[in-house]
């Protein structure tokens, strides 16, 4: 196994840094989501108003691979409406499922495509989508 | 030092991500020697049949296998009576039993249940289920700051109305062997029986049901060099008799009418239905096998090792141990964290390196609270280790900082 494919630089730089990682001031949505299997837990916070996410971020503790997947699935969504945060949900987890391989189907992930090498690790999926899925059950009702 | 045990484990010979394997994860399962494989696989190859059943040759060699190893149980744990072994699937069904079969019964409204904070979730889940159904108290043993159960929290929470006192001997998180003489006599004073989760401590060191004066025990075969699917509950002839029937069936019974069964005695009572017989050949196996070695030399090589990797760990400044050190009272189960880097993240480096521990809450949420983490990082060792392993480990561990982009 080649550590450098999955921990990318990519990856460390959005675990460190932990810029979407804070409290909003104004959220209409806080929805915790929990991988029950290895006690990792997320509150993700949604600013959303006439369908658009305005804003987004989380707290919350888990590895890098799903802080870092969690602080990529805010970069993308803030500022976009619901249908396309749920374009971007498919396609992420598309990819992860390895449903969704050519990476010009892939491309509107930007920064995220840096977790595709997941796929290959059973073990680590479900760290790659907890955010994913917290996401999609949060807009669910807003569509 | 070469280890002489690791040419009887045909797994420990494979390579792990093209590296040998490092395997510190003996608190979740331990591997099988030749010698249990070759148990189960003569028993299928050459002795299977439905044991207790036909009046046939071979069936009568199956029952022959299934009720020896039922002695060779009672004789590891120092049990009266070979009938006081009832063969369960593992340390969890046994505790299930216990909840269902006596808990349920034997519990009134207002009674307490004390378990430890330490527990297994399989040791608490049922007592809190029990609890509810019950409208009994369920109370725990805290720990003190190095993670050991003092007296004092032994006296103020074992009271006139407790009737169960549920613990680990060994906590599969801490490795901290829990004061268990201290806890019966406190237990029995009040008139509470002591049910012991021995998953974590009959493979590492000599436990007697007599000699300690447990009402039960329970442990799992996997975890001590048997096959999955195999263990086994102890409980004393008195407790067991007035227990009814967990699981009802085939073998468990005396005689069926329409509206009406009588059961049959100790240990077909609690045994219904088809057993793993190829389970309990593989246990016996590794009985005998764990017998050859002697637990003085399993108990000397786990002590040597913990004492060379406790201070090489504790060198290394960003790595956080938890619970006491103190080799009276430790095992060789090792939890740690790695200073901003998620247990789950040093496990995947770690196995990079072909070194494989447990990252996560280890079945226990209440003592993750309790130590105030979300999870650890757990190195477990076993006899077939070596100081090699703990070298290992550490080389590993000195790389996983720096992979995620921090300093060391």
């Amino acid at each position: 196994m080649d550590l450098s494919g999955v921990y990318t630089e990519m990856i460390a730089e959005h675990n460190k840094s932990g810029r979407n990682k804070k409290h909003l001031v104004e959220p209409t949505i806080v929805l915790k989501g929990r991988n029950p299997s290895c006690g990792d837990e997320i509150s993700l916070e949604l600013k959303v108003c006439n369908g658009v996410i305005e804003d987004a971020a989380f707290t919350g503790i888990g590895c890098a691979i799903s802080q870092a997947s969690t602080s990529m699935m805010i970069d993308l969504i803030r500022g976009q409406n619901v249908e396309k945060a749920q374009e971007f949900i498919d396609t992420f987890l598309g990819m992860i499922k390895r449903e969704i391989t050519d990476d010009d189907d892939l491309e509107i992930l930007d920064e995220a495509i840096a977790l595709k090498n997941i796929s290959n690790m059973p073990a680590r999926v479900k760290c790659a989508v907890l955010s994913w899925h917290t996401l999609e059950s949060a807009i669910k009702d807003e569509k | 030092m070469p280890n002489e045990y690791i040419k009887d484990f045909p797994i420990l010979q494979k390579p792990m991500n093209g590296k040998s394997l490092v395997y510190l994860d003996n608190g979740a399962t331990t591997q099988k020697p030749l010698s249990v494989i070759q148990a189960v696989d003569d028993y299928y190859t050459t002795f299977n049949a439905n044991p207790h059943r036909g009046a046939y040759d071979l069936s009568v060699k199956a029952t022959e296998i299934y009720e020896g190893a039922r002695e060779t149980v009672q004789k590891f744990i120092g049990a009266a009576n070979s009938y006081e072994v009832i063969f369960t699937k593992n340390a969890t069904e046994s505790l299930n039993l216990l909840a269902y079969s006596y808990g349920m019964n034997f519990i009134e409204s207002g009674d307490e249940i004390v378990i430890s904070i330490a527990e297994h979730h399989s040791n608490l889940v049922p007592w809190q289920q029990v609890a509810k159904a019950k409208g009994a108290t369920l109370k725990y043993i805290y720990l003190d700051s190095v993670g050991r159960i003092t007296q004092q929290e032994i006296d103020a929470k074992i009271t006139d109305k407790t009737k169960i006192v549920a613990v680990t001997q060994v906590s599969n998180v801490l490795g901290i062997i829990n004061p268990i003489a201290d806890i019966v006599k406190k237990a029995h004073s009040v008139g509470a029986i002591v049910i012991v989760d021995g998953a974590q401590s009959v493979p590492h060191f000599k436990v007697d049901v007599q000699a300690l004066d447990i009402d039960f025990l329970v442990f799992s075969g996997h975890k001590m060099l048997s096959p999955m699917g195999i263990g086994v509950l102890y409980g004393k002839e008195a407790l067991l008799d007035k227990m009814p029937p967990f699981l009802c069936g085939g073998d468990m019974i005396d005689y069926v009418w329409e509206q009406e069964t009588t059961f049959a005695p100790l240990p077909a009572k609690f045994e219904a239905g088809t057993q793993n017989v190829g389970g309990a050949a593989g246990l016996a196996a590794a009985i005998e096998y764990i017998g050859k070695i002697g637990f003085d030399k399993i108990e000397a090589i786990e002590a040597d090792l913990i004492q060379y990797a406790i201070p090489k760990l504790k060198a290394l400044p960003y790595i956080t141990l938890y619970g006491s050190d103190d080799l009276s009272v430790k095992t060789g189960v090792i939890a740690f964290n790695v200073a901003d880097i998620h247990p789950h993240d040093v496990s995947t480096i770690l196995d990079a390196d072909g070194v494989a521990i447990r990252a996560g809450h280890h079945c226990a949420h209440p003592l993750m609270q309790y130590l105030g983490v979300n999870a650890t990082c757990r190195a477990s060792l076993y006899f077939y280790n070596t100081r090699e392993d703990v070298d290992k480990l550490i080389d590993s561990l000195s790389r996983v900082r720096g992979v995620l982009g921090y300093g060391s």
